[in-house]
């Protein structure tokens, strides 16, 4: 057998491709990140907030950019697309053909002053076609990596970015390159494609100019998009008084053949419609709709906020279809309500696109031999999520089925996890771990203090005096040496300054340039290898935030540089070297719940042969999976249950605890030390983190007669009467949304749809004749469910709505279940006498959650279910480091689901249980005990549980957890006694900046 | 240079509003070059003391911003920055000077537009509202005095505690399982603010020379019987103390604590 490689190839650089690449190079292991475009981030970089936390999305996703493109474990390969892949399972050769970029990747700075030189304009596209771009650009202003490219389709040849180039970074010669890589695993996340809305000719997008599609209108919305955050139409330019939304263009549509539902457009919708109401007030949205599909966490808290907030109006029709008024350019929407044709002018129409694969989807299948589906989604299976038709290669977020980003965040880690579990052998082979040399002690030392001023090309230098600056700053106090680059971050500057910090024993190093949110790392890195701390050097930014804003006012600009040079400096004197802690990592897990998320996730840490122990609380593993007998479009979920059963009880890595219970948890991240009561008997565990799976419940109802009539049952009850063969009816109805999207429970609970028809479709199987009436708010068959719910349709299966104001009836008449149900077109109630009536109940929390939560001390949302870090981005983490969670405990959720987050807490789990011991930031908070007096304010403000009190000689004094704080300061600034400092942002420090900063200005001389 | 040019202290937030104050130069959206950038991790970092220290310092203004509600990259750290500037914002309208020199403002990452605007906006504000009367060689004594006093309050703890609680009290509930409305709670705050103020005011003045009930009325424009009781609670935390009687007028020294 050959060698086994421990290096993953991820390709798309989306956020399921950047997610699952700093998963696994957190995890140990070498990864290529491959897109085909010159910048990472993909569709979430043209977003402009998010759904449903309303999120701006360049504020969450730029960080991860940042980390990724500077990763030591993270290749980026851009341009690039797969040619070849030979070799299977464990060692795949992969061909990649990067096209040329025209720019050197290592030169260029990424300052733009080709840019604004290029005299040729192409239409950009990341504006989605509504703003211009020159020939040489970078894809958005934060692109990672920030190294500008040539479009060869639009450039002239004219030269003029070579000859402004200060950097040297233009190469017109450059050419197609052929790059090998090794790998062991391959994640695919090429993402999708929005669906082409001319294809709906109806619509009158390309005829219209103010029809546009949802992302074009992402732009309009965006503060950083081609009309600067004004809503505007694009014929005119005029403020738009009335928006139409025009829902499943491109989805459910039998017509063009996509009858799949793309899961995340009537969220995004009402984000929209929200978002551009927070622009205007007067606006009116009106959103077209056939269902409301807000069926994920807090959605339908969402919507129920859109239409009562904001007055945004829900029509439950399609559009047949758009015509333009020629004076106006305004739109008639033309559709059907209650069998009435109507019309409705507006100013602004979108279209609110769906998700196609993406356009290299069938090319990709054939070179790398996976299977697609019949849409030309990657094919996967119920009870394997992740894994494409071929060994070795994974998939994750929307190339598999349309979703929306957590699900694509959950699932990309859940990718990580299988691609890492293959290699897991070679864990650590191909990383670099860089050695630097030891660090000078500077205790003893008075400041002397490096100033290195960029010129940035022309960026700083054309607008700010630099050499002035120079001049100016030599003469401040402790300051030894100054000097001006024309690139202070080129690779032969860095070099130079590792030079002069030995040359002038300098030890302490400030550079004066751009942004310390891109550069502080390499400089940082800079000085350590000349043997500083880190905590030594400092950045004034006097591009981003001077010679770029004050372009007019040279005299001004360069007055500002200086004191932002001399504040900078005068912090900088005060500047302490700080130790990174290391603290040791117990490389055991601990999951708590053994259904199928929380075998799932043990087996996965076992995989990667990680001691787990797998506590239940009941006698028996398999949770709500042992109710589940058949499921759509899945092979036997029994069998599937008995085969995940014996994998965890097989290993030994797995220690399972039945008829178990947590009754103690002590520790944090790395280190913990938990009491289990496993039957009476007390037993502890140390173990670096925590899962939480613990599951949830289906809800007993007390309405429509249930528990007083036996032939009112819940979908499971349905389920397992199907099964035994107890079954025999001729009519049977369904009633959905029983205890949910009600005043107790306002959320959806997501599974019931399908739970109906696929109990709906069992019963057509076994008895075609039987009569099925499901009783519905709006159906919620996301994704390719939806081909199912069409499926029922067409086997006579009758879905009827109901809403709150008519609600069915059911009542008892001669021993006959009677059930009245409101027809609103004919409006009338219309009797059915079913055999069965089926309540379709929610899903509710565990009760057990509220105790497992104080322990753990992390959070619950308002219905009980467990609430992670950060909905979006952080779907399986929570803000206490080293307790994740998965499964139904996050929300109800399918099978598939379930498996995906499992797979993701346990790659979230491993990122820490890999490491030997983990590195704790040195700027953190640090507690003075002579002064703290115990109030345990900072312990009720910290959101990481990083603060716990101690009794120091019989006194509560607060105790800084250094694993858990993020530096924040916020503790500090709160200390009724001032006994907490925040590192590195000491209040002396911050003093000194700012009392330097208000001097008298740098005088001319 | 004719017009007058405020001098603007500007702390940002790293992950929202610096990257929006970036996105501006990125942008190259001008606005005008009073504003000097502190880079702070978070909003919430900001000390009230180093706000008023600066004020002190004859800034014409403070501008501090962070993360929309809701995206704070520490979670709710920008909202402790919210409850840290509504009380900085009372304390220093007692002291004489504009509490529109401080504003607190929520940036995000995509906004470069509106960092310019609101930067330009505010500028253009402090142009209007002319030079901080504490700035230059000759600032005005009085209100200097107060903010003084100001920064006393906002660095002891009655006040920090209060602001460190209040999220708590409020969203959470108290010691006895019941949330306290906000009005109550402001009630609470404001007589705080007032109180700590002026004893903080009576302890500065007679630090420079023992003054009577009476004089501390006149000086501070108050009520002699509230002076009187500012007094009490003075003596009793041992922070003044009884220097002699002239006539009918006992005066008070402030004590010196080590």
């Amino acid at each position: 057998m050959r060698d086994k490689v421990g290096a993953i190839l991820v390709v798309g650089g989306g956020i399921a491709g950047i997610q699952a690449s700093l998963d696994l190079a957190d995890s140990g292991f070498k990864v290529y990140l491959l897109d085909e475009s010159p910048s990472i981030g993909g569709t979430m970089t043209q977003l402009d907030k998010t759904f449903p936390t309303n999120d701006c999305a360049m504020c969450i996703l730029a960080p991860k950019l940042v980390t990724a493109g500077r990763h030591p474990n993270v290749e980026l390969i851009m341009g690039a697309e797969i040619k070849r892949v030979e070799g299977e399972a464990g060692h795949f050769q992969v061909s990649l053909v990067k096209k040329p970029r025209y720019i050197d990747e290592e030169k260029c700075t990424g300052c733009g002053v080709c840019a604004r030189e290029c005299p040729v304009e192409a239409i950009d596209e990341f504006n989605e076609r509504l703003g211009e771009r020159s020939a040489i650009y970078v894809k958005y202003p934060q692109a990672v990596p920030l190294v500008y490219a040539i479009d060869r389709d639009k450039c002239i040849g004219c030269g003029t970015c070579q000859e402004v180039c200060k950097a040297g970074a233009v190469q017109y010669d450059e050419k197609e390159k052929e790059i090998t890589v090794h790998v062991g695993s391959v994640i695919l996340a090429p993402g999708f494609e929005e669906f082409d809305p001319k294809l709906k000719g109806e619509y009158g997008y390309g005829q219209h100019s103010n029809v546009v599609s949802s992302i074009e209108f992402e732009r309009i919305l965006s503060a950083s998009g081609p009309y600067g955050g004004l809503v505007l139409r694009p014929s005119d330019g005029k403020v738009p008084r009335k928006i139409a939304f025009i829902q499943c263009v491109g989805s459910r549509d039998a017509k063009i053949g996509n009858n799949y539902c793309s899961s995340a457009c009537c969220m995004y919708a009402i984000k929209e419609a929200v978002i551009a109401r927070e622009h205007n007030p007067d606006l009116q949205c009106t959103i077209f709709f056939m269902d409301v599909r807000a069926y994920g966490k807090e959605f339908d808290a969402y919507y129920n906020r859109a239409e009562d907030e904001y007055g945004v109006r829900f029509i439950r029709s399609r559009v047949s279809h758009v015509e333009e008024v020629p004076e106006s350019q305004n739109l008639l929407v033309n559709y059907v309500e209650d069998g009435n044709p109507k019309t409705e002018e507006v100013n602004l129409v979108v279209l609110s696109v769906g998700m196609r694969p993406p356009r290299h989807a069938e090319e990709l299948a054939k070179t790398l031999n996976i299977r697609l589906n019949k849409y030309d989604f990657c094919s996967t299976q119920t009870f394997s999520p992740l894994e494409t038709s071929r060994p070795g290669i994974y998939v994750c977020g929307a190339f598999s089925a349309p979703k929306d980003i957590p699900e694509s965040v959950a699932q990309a880690s859940g990718a990580a996890v299988k691609a890492a579990s293959l290699i897991s052998s070679e864990r650590g082979t191909l990383t670099t771990v860089k050695e630097y040399p030891p660090e000078r002690d500077v205790s003893d030392e008075a400041p002397r203090i490096g100033v290195f001023v960029c010129h940035c090309g022309i960026n700083i230098g054309g607008f700010v005096n630099v050499p002035e600056v120079v001049e100016y700053v030599k003469a401040l106090p402790n300051v030894v040496y100054a000097e001006h680059n024309l690139y202070t971050c080129s690779e032969d500057t860095q070099k130079g300054i590792r030079e002069r910090i030995k040359e002038h024993n300098l030890n302490r190093v400030v550079v004066a340039s751009c942004t310390p949110r891109t550069h502080e790392p390499l400089f940082r890195e800079t000085v350590r290898e000349a043997g500083l701390n880190i905590y030594l050097f400092e950045m004034a930014n006097i591009r981003d935030q001077c010679s770029w804003v004050h372009m007019h006012e040279p005299e001004e600009a360069t007055v500002k540089a200086k004191d932002l040079v001399r504040s900078i400096v005068a912090k900088v004197r005060l500047l302490k070297p700080l130790k990174k802690p290391m603290i040791g990592v117990t490389p055991t897990g601990l999951v708590i719940g053994g259904g199928l998320s929380g075998m799932t996730a043990a087996s996965e840490l076992a995989k990667q042969s990680f001691e787990v122990h797998l506590v239940e609380k009941e006698k028996e593993l398999g949770g709500h999976l042992r109710h589940i007998h058949y499921v759509l479009g899945s092979k036997n979920p029994q069998e599937q249950l008995r085969s995940i059963i014996k994998e965890v009880t097989g290993n030994e890595k797995v220690h399972v605890h039945l008829n178990s219970e947590i009754s103690d948890v002590e520790g944090y991240v790395g280190n913990f030390k938990t009491t289990l009561n496993c039957d009476g008997k007390k037993k502890e565990i140390n173990h670096g983190i925590v899962i939480i799976a613990t599951g949830a419940k289906e809800h007993r109802p007390t309405e429509y007669l249930y528990s007083i009539d036996k032939r009112v049952l819940t979908q499971q009850e349905l389920e397992e009467k199907l099964t035994n063969g107890q079954f025999d009816a001729k009519t049977v109805a369904m009633i959905q949304c029983v205890g949910s999207r009600n005043g107790t429970r306002p959320y959806c609970s997501r599974i019931c749809c399908s739970q109906a028809v696929k109990n709906a479709l069992k019963i057509k199987e076994s008895s075609p004749e039987t009569d099925v009436y499901i009783l519905y708010k709006d159906v919620r068959t996301y994704g390719f469910l939806e081909d199912y719910y069409r499926e029922a349709a067409s086997k006579g299966v009758l879905f009827i709505r109901y809403d709150d104001e008519n609600k069915p009836k059911v009542t008892l008449e001669h021993g006959k279940l009677n059930v009245l149900v409101w027809e609103p077109v004919i409006k009338t109630w219309i009797p059915i006498e079913p055999d069965f009536l089926t309540l379709s109940t929610a899903t509710i929390s565990n009760p057990d959650n509220e105790r497992i939560a104080k322990m753990l001390k992390v959070p619950l949302s308002k219905d009980g279910f467990f609430l992670e870090a950060h909905m979006k981005l952080r779907p399986v983490d929570f803000a206490t480091d080293g307790v994740f969670l998965c499964g139904l405990a996050h929300w109800p959720k399918s099978i598939a689901e379930s498996i995906s987050q499992a797979c993701a807490a346990a790659a979230r789990a491993i990122t820490i249980l890999s490491k030997e011991a983990l590195e704790v930031e040195g700027a953190i908070a640090n507690v003075n005990e002579d002064f703290c007096s115990g109030c345990k304010i900072c312990e009720s403000i910290c959101a990481y549980n990083a603060i716990e009190m101690k009794e120091v000689d019989g006194k509560l004094r607060a105790h800084i957890l250094e694993a858990l704080c993020k530096g924040c300061g916020v503790c500090g600034s709160s200390c009724p006694t001032k006994a907490i400092c925040m590192l590195h942002f000491t209040d002396d420090q911050i003093l000194a900046e700012v009392r330097a900063a208000l001097e008298e200005e740098a005088k001319y001389d | 240079m004719t017009e007058f040019e405020p001098k603007i202290i500007g702390f940002l937030c790293n992950w929202c509003s610096y990257a929006g104050a970036d996105l501006a130069g990125v942008s190259r959206i001008q606005y005008p070059a009073n504003i000097r950038v502190i880079r702070v991790m978070c909003s919430g970092r900001v000390d009230p003391v180093i706000v008023l220290e600066m004020l002190a310092n004859g800034a014409d203004g403070v501008i501090v911003t962070g993360c929309h509600p809701g995206e704070c990259h520490y979670m709710e750290g920008n909202l402790q920055a919210e409850r840290k500037i509504k009380m900085l914002k009372k304390l220093i309208s007692r002291t004489g000077l504009e509490s529109e020199r401080l504003r607190l403002e929520w940036v995000s990452a995509s906004e470069g537009a509106r960092f310019a605007e609101v930067i330009k906006d505010f500028t253009n504000q402090l142009r209007n509202l002319g030079a901080s009367p504490l700035a230059g060689e000759n600032p005005d004594k009085t209100i200097l005095a107060g903010i003084i006093a100001a920064k006393a309050v906002a660095g002891a703890s009655r006040l920090r505690t209060l602001v460190g609680r209040e999220r708590t009290l409020i969203e959470e509930g108290n010691v006895y399982d019941e949330k306290v409305g906000q009005r109550e709670f402001d009630e609470v705050m404001d007589g705080s603010i007032d109180a700590e103020y002026i004893r903080n005011r009576i302890h500065l003045l007679v630090k420079d020379k023992p003054m009577s009930v009476e004089g501390l009325a006149k000086h501070l424009g108050l009520d002699p019987k509230n002076v009187l009781r500012h007094i009490v609670v003075l003596r009793q935390r041992g922070l003044v103390s009884l220097d002699r009687i002239e006539g009918e007028d006992p005066l008070y020294i402030a004590l010196e604590v080590s």
